[in-house]
């Protein structure tokens, strides 16, 4: 086995493992640090992809401002433990259960059904790989070629930033 | 070398965890953070394309989507605690309005 793919096992099951436990603690605040050690698990593996600039925004922008607001909104409603998932198993959850399942076999096979087409070709990363990955490449093309929808997203930003304000305030009398 | 398909597959087994949370759990604070877990992995597999196509459309692309996570974290949170306020609750269970 090579190093790379020890890297990349290790990784890949610190993400898995960390995003089970996060769906299955009946606690919110252990379930968010879950997924803040499943995104530094991500984070990891964009480094393995020569990612850099996208492993770094991960942790600052995800692992960072995004999961100390949720933490911030679990702490403040002082939420209580969810009853124990086993207790309020349904028909209706094995049934989604079941469909996820189904809907997981059929992604891996077809990614398993497209050996010796196309993704066959791509057994290695490609040499442009350790280029792209850069603050210095991402900026250039960030601001040259994708400059618009870079200015949407502002627009994007600032109607959120409305649209949080008008749904948490109280409500005028 | 780790050929592109296993992290096509991480990816797939993260958005799949992801729905088994949406669909087993009752917290509608969970479900979102669930959400955020699917759109990372659909960020994962970009950003294999990316390296492996020597491309960067795919880095682009998450940026953007990570944009609108944040969006969607902020607007989502203020929409939690504006249904706190109203009806102390956020199981999803007890917030069936809009639902058939």
């Amino acid at each position: 086995m090579s190093s790379e793919l020890i890297v990349f096992l290790i990784l890949a099951a610190v993400g898995v493992l960390s995003g089970i436990l996060m769906i299955t603690r009946p606690n919110p605040v252990n379930s968010a640090l879950f997924l803040i050690l499943n995104f530094m698990a991500l984070a990891g593996l964009y480094i393995t992809l020569h990612a850099q600039f996208v492993a770094i925004i991960q942790i600052l922008v995800y692992a960072g401002a995004i999961m100390v607001l949720v933490l911030f909104v679990i702490m403040l409603l002082n939420l209580e433990d969810e009853e124990p998932l086993r207790e309020q198993m349904s028909k209706r959850h094995y049934g989604s259960l079941l469909v996820a399942l189904l809907a997981l076999v059929l992604i891996v096979q077809v990614i398993g059904w497209n050996s010796g087409g196309t993704l066959e070709t791509m057994r290695e990363q490609s040499p442009h790989a350790l280029r792209i990955g850069t603050v210095e490449h991402i900026g250039s093309v960030l601001f040259t070629e994708h400059v618009y929808p870079f200015e949407l997203t502002s627009i994007l930003l600032l109607a959120a930033i409305v649209g949080a304000i008008v749904m948490a305030k109280k409500r005028f009398p | 070398m780790v050929p592109i398909h296993y992290y096509l597959i991480l990816s797939a087994v993260m958005f799949i965890t992801g729905v088994v949370g949406v669909l087993t759990r009752r917290n509608a604070i969970i479900i979102f953070m669930c959400i955020e877990l699917m759109l990372n992995s659909v960020n994962l597999t970009f950003v294999a394309f990316s390296a492996y196509l020597g491309n960067e459309t795919g880095q682009m692309f998450v940026f953007f989507i990570m944009a609108v996570a944040a969006a969607e974290a902020a607007v989502g949170l203020a929409i939690v605690i504006a249904l706190f306020r109203n009806r102390q609750t956020v199981n999803i269970n007890d917030v069936n309005i809009l639902r058939w």
